[in-house]
Order: structure tokens, then sequence, then C-alpha cells
């Protein structure tokens, strides 16, 4: 079974939020991917989403492209990043997620990526740039043919069919954008947020939702996992790689904050 | 690969504005109803545009096909912008190459260039739309200017993304723009220019998707932007083909010359002779310090496919699908895509696609204002530049658009002078 799919099954059964962490691949050092991996999983993360660098990544905020900057300065790549994730499975038991632009995959090829992504153990892709109707005609029999899980976004503005129809070409959870904006958004959880997880709680959707964009500390983390299962951290997390000077004691640090009040990780 | 069409499915003379031809019924080169030109085009955009941009896909073609929208359009294009702008008979400019060059003057449009036809267009629609905002990104500051003219004109709030470094280089139309009542706000990130300015006000898009309209200044962009620019510069054609039936009793040139950066110009002046295959179409890219200079914004010569600012076209990029920053002398050129429109002409063969230097757009440019009194935009003398390959007879009609004038590169071309 997928490990994301397996991740949500298990903690279908148990009141704790889950938390995904998004870090940029090749940040702040070019070869930091393995050690920020396992410094996520040991200090409590229960998924990761790991961000392909890309030179226009009009989804995010100024943190996030400014990570994504120095890592293409770096030198990461599509294929560096995948050739880093070699081999992780043999430590690595968390649910791992890329996230990216699609041109890179694009110039990758779209089924190479899939298969490579198999092979090295990466268990879903988040694009934000590539339309459903794009992904259901020319790519979800790929993604299926080698077990990747295809991750959609759904906004305060997107309207009830089409959350219907994202949730029925959806696997492994929705990703709930939390406000109107890009990554790093510093709005908190409004109460007209609060209406749309509402909305969204009431329509008994077959996937399970985490909730990102504007998630940055403990109080906000909470907010949200009482409207979904979980939530995502970037911007703040990008930020804390930003100013650390010791990756592994900074990143456990951030987690067990975040987590105070919850159990550690569910795990798989 | 994306699937293809177009056949079959044209947009026939009724919808479009200023069509003054009944445009044939299984035409090939016109967006089809999914929003391609056969594999591109589309609409990659992030979910949160999503409701935005089908906004616009659902109300796009029956607005600009109400007759009291058309109206008002009509008479802004008349009364406000000068229209129809003149095809003039450059007599000099043809001796000089040996046949019959006409020039479509864009450059007499208010604001200096054709990008005024788009913005217009687009106000009146974000008006409908009940729109209380703009946003629009702008290189060398045209589009700029004639984002914040209209929304000067309708008492739009009017905000503008240029990259920090052009707005270093383009300081007059930066002032023409905060005179104009607009906010000019930089762009820091990346290469600090167009590309970046895109991806602001695109993300400036996203933080306001409600009340904000977004104004993109070319053919590019996700489905709509591409078609609707279009067919708002399409009035540029549909002006040829009158003038040049008025002028010399034929309503086809032998030749269409247009320079293409997002290319909104070209797509205006190709627009109503897409499907008259007795007219080549010729899309003249800035070569910048030369081709394989690593210098350059020649997009079709140095491009993949792949997807850049919401669609599928073809664009220059690295290895790994990393956006190259192109360099063209003009800021109107340095992009690093072009339309899809234009990525399928130049695919299917249906478009003729040159490129010129630097160097040779400044002579060309020089060349033009010493035979026949007029400076024209850098952009515009790309398209100038080539007259000498085009390989045009001395019977054959050459149309190239000039499609604006040169007042703001005059620093430039002083530093030749010298």
């Amino acid at each position: 079974m997928n490990r994301i799919t397996e991740l949500f099954e298990k903690a279908a059964d148990q009141a704790d939020g889950l938390l995904n962490v998004y870090f940029t691949a090749g940040f702040p050092q070019l070869n930091d991917t393995r050690l920020i991996l396992r410094a996520l999983q040991e200090g409590g993360a229960d998924l990761v989403e790991i961000g392909m660098p890309y030179s226009d990544p009009v989804a995010d905020g100024e943190t996030i492209q400014q990570s994504n900057d120095q890592a293409l300065h770096n030198g990461m790549s599509v294929r560096l990043l995948l050739e880093q994730l070699e081999g992780m499975r043999e430590t690595i038991t968390l649910p791992v997620l890329l996230m990216g632009y699609l041109n890179p995959v694009l110039q990758y090829g779209v089924e190479n990526f899939c298969q490579k992504c198999a092979e090295v153990g990466v268990d879903g892709l988040i694009l934000p740039d590539m339309p459903m109707d794009i992904y259901v005609n020319e790519y979800q029999a790929i993604f299926k043919k080698y077990g990747i899980l295809n991750i959609f976004l759904v906004t305060p503005q997107t309207h009830e069919a089409r959350i219907r129809q994202i949730d029925q070409q959806s696997d492994g959870f929705i990703y709930t954008v939390s406000s109107a904006s890009v990554t790093g958004s510093k709005t908190g959880v409004s109460e007209d947020m609060e209406a749309y997880f509402d909305r969204l709680n009431a329509m008994n959707l077959r996937n399970p939702r985490l909730i990102g964009f504007g998630i940055k500390d403990q109080s906000t983390y909470e907010k949200a996992c009482r409207y979904a299962q979980g939530a995502i951290i970037g911007s703040a997390f990008i930020r804390v790689l930003q100013e650390s000077q010791d990756l592994d004691t900074d990143i456990k640090a951030f987690i067990g904050s975040i987590k105070a009040n919850k159990s550690t990780a569910i795990g798989v | 690969m994306i699937s293809r069409g177009g056949q079959g499915t044209c947009h026939r003379a009724k919808s479009i504005p200023f069509d003054m031809e009944v445009v044939a019924e299984n035409v090939s080169f016109h967006v089809n109803e999914q929003g391609y030109y056969g594999p591109f085009g589309g609409a990659f955009i992030p979910e949160m545009l999503y409701p935005n941009v089908e906004e616009l896909q659902q109300n796009y073609l029956s607005i600009l096909a109400d007759p009291a929208f058309q109206r008002e359009f009509d008479d802004l294009l008349r009364n406000y912008v000068g229209r129809p702008t003149p095809l003039y008979l450059a007599q000099r400019l043809s001796e000089k190459y040996n046949t019959n060059v006409y020039l479509k003057r864009e450059d007499l449009c208010h604001t200096g260039a054709h990008k005024i036809n788009n913005t217009i267009g687009q106000i009146l629609l974000a008006k409908r739309l009940g729109k209380q905002r703009v946003v629009a990104e702008t290189g060398a500051g045209q589009h700029g200017v004639a984002t914040a003219t209209v929304c000067a004109l309708m008492g739009i709030e009017c905000i503008v993304y240029m990259g920090e470094l052009d707005i270093q280089r383009q300081a007059p139309n930066v002032a023409r723009m905060k005179m104009l009542g607009a906010e000019v706000r930089p762009a820091t990130c990346g290469s600090k220019t167009l590309k970046d300015a895109t991806n602001e006000a695109m993300r400036h898009w996203i933080n306001n998707p409600v009340d904000t309209h977004y104004i993109i200044g070319s053919v590019v962009g996700p489905h709509p932007y591409p078609d609707m620019v279009a067919r708002f510069q399409s009035v540029i054609s549909a002006e040829i083909k009158q003038q040049l039936r008025e002028q010399t009793g034929r309503e086809n040139p032998n030749y269409v010359v247009a320079c293409v950066g997002g290319g909104s110009n070209a797509a205006g002046a190709f627009y109503h002779f897409l499907d008259q295959p007795d007219v080549q179409l010729v899309a003249v890219e800035a070569a910048g310090q030369g081709l394989r200079s690593g210098h350059s914004a020649a997009t079709t010569a140095l491009g993949k496919p792949g997807v850049l600012h919401g669609s599928r076209t073809i664009l220059m990029q690295t290895e790994d699908g990393q956006v190259v920053e192109p360099y063209s002398i003009s800021a109107g050129l340095d992009y690093p895509g072009i339309g899809p429109i234009h990525a399928y002409l130049f695919e299917s063969g249906r478009g003729r696609f040159l490129s010129a230097t630097d160097e040779e757009a400044v002579q060309a440019a020089f060349a033009l204002t010493r035979t026949e009194g007029i400076i024209p935009a850098l952009e515009s003398s790309h398209a100038l530049a080539i007259l000498d390959r085009l390989g045009a007879q001395p019977h054959e009609v050459v149309v190239v658009n000039l499609s604006g004038r040169g007042d703001k590169d005059m620093a430039t071309y002083m530093k030749y002078l010298d």
C-alpha cells in the first residue's frame, strides 16, 4: 500500500493531527536533503514534502521563492534530487511527496519521472500548475502504473462541483489552501476560513484533507487540525532552515514546538 | 502529447469585433474551444487562479460579441486611440529594397504603440465583470503605460509590476505611469525583468482573486488570454486589408512582417491572414548579440516546448526545465517565451521565423529614420531589419507592422550617434 494512504488509514483511528513539512531541495546547502529528511522523521513529522526548485514559482511567496533561487544557485536539479533520494528507504519510513512545477517534470519526461520516483520510494506528487483535465487525460494512467499519488489543491474560491470533481480524481489527501494567497501568507486562520473549512467538512469528501498556507506555529497548526486531518508547514520551516546553525537540533526543536501538545508521530 | 484540435472549430466573423471579412469555416490557426493552437496553449494554472480564469473563459466571447461592447470599443479606438492608423507606402524604403513596402503605423496610436488596442478592450471587459482594480506586468513600460492610461480614463485603480532592473532602465515610462496615477511595484526576485514582473502580477492576482482583473499585455498566459489579446489586436490586420484594398485594389499582401516578443502586435497583424495561405507571415525575433552568443531572445531558434506563464508553448530553458533569462537591446522583446499561437505557426510551418541582432535592429532604425523621417521603436526595428533578406520581388507587396515609436529608445539610439 502507498505510504500516504496507509498513514491516513492509521490516523483515522487517532485524534492527532498530522504534520506535513515542506522544504526546498538543495537549500540551504546542496546536499542537505537527506539530513533534513532524517531530522524531520526523528523530530516527529508525519509526512514530508520536498520542493523541486523552479525558476518561476508563481504559487509561492517570497520566502519559498528565495529558497528556490538559492537552491538553483547551489546547483539543484530534478535529476540530482532523484539521485540524492536513492537509498532513502533504508532509513526513511515517512511518506515522501515531491512538490514542484510542471515544466521541469515535462523536460525530464513524465513517465521517466514517475518511474524514478517509484524506484526511490517517493509516494506522491504535488504539481500545482498541472490542470486536472490534463492530468486525467494525459498522465493519470502513468501515475497509477507507478503507484504515485497526485495531490490536488482546493481553495476558498473553488466551487462545490469542482471540489467534488477534484475529490473524485484525488488519492491520498486533498491539499486545502487556507486563503486566497501564495504560500507564506501572514493571515493565520480567520473566521472566513473557519466557515470554509466547515463547508468542506460538511461535504463528506472521500479524501482526507491537510490545510496549508499560513500555518506557521503551534497555534495555527492546532487550529487547522481542528478542521482537518492535519496541516502543512512550509515557509515558516524554510525560515528556520535559513537561520539555523545546527540543522539537526533546530529542526527537531521546531517540530517539537509545533507538536508540543500532541503525542509523538503516528508513523508507519 | 496534448490533444490536437482546431479542425472545424473556427470563430465566425460575427463574434469578432472589427471583422470586415468572413473568416473561412474550417480555419485551423485560430484557437479551439479548449484553448489550444495545435498542441500549444491551454491553461496551466494553479488552482488558486482557476476561478478567475474560468470566469474569463466563460464570459469573454459573449462580452466581445455584445454589440454595446463593440460600439464602445470601436468608439474609443477611433476617437481616443486615433484609429484607423495609416497604412503608408514608404516610397524611399521601397526603392531601397526594390519592392513595395507599406508601413502599418501603430506608432501613431495614443501612448505610442499598439499596446493600447488591447488595454482598451480589457478595461471595458473588466468593467463588465465588475472588477474594481487592475494589475498588469510590464517590461519596457509600454504596456504599463497603456494600462495606466485606460485605468485613468475609467477611474479604476491600477497596479503595475515591473522588474527592478527595468525600472532603472526605463525611467521615462515609469514617470508616465506614476503621473497617470498607477502604482509601480518593483519585482525584486529572480532576474528582476519582465518574466519576474509577470510572476509577481500573477501572484498579486492569486492574492486578490475577486475584485482584480489582470491585464496581460501580450498573447501569452493561460487561455483565454492569448485569444482575447489577439482578438483585440486583430483590428490591425482588419484595417490592413481594407486599406490595402482601397490603395491597391488587392486586399492580401504577399508578406506581413512583425516583430515577436510575446507576439501581440504580430498576432494582430497576422490575424485576418492566418488562413490565407497566399500571405506569408513573417515573425522576427530578437537575436540579441547573436543566436549563439548566449545573449539572445530568439525563442524559436533556442527554445523547446514546455509550460510558461500558464500555457504550453516554446520557451528558452535549461535541460532541467528552468526558464532561461533572455537578452535583447529591446526590452519589449526581452521575453523567454512566445505566445502559443506563434509556437503553432512556427511548428506547423505556417509562419516564417527570422531573427535580427541588436546591431541590425539599430541600423534598420536609422535607415527608416533617414529615408522616411520616422523614428521607430527598437522592437519594430527588428521587423524592418529583415527586409533585405525577405526575398520580396519588385511587383510584390510587403506590409511591415510598425508597432511603436522610438521616443522611449532615444537614449539607446543616441549612443550610436556618437
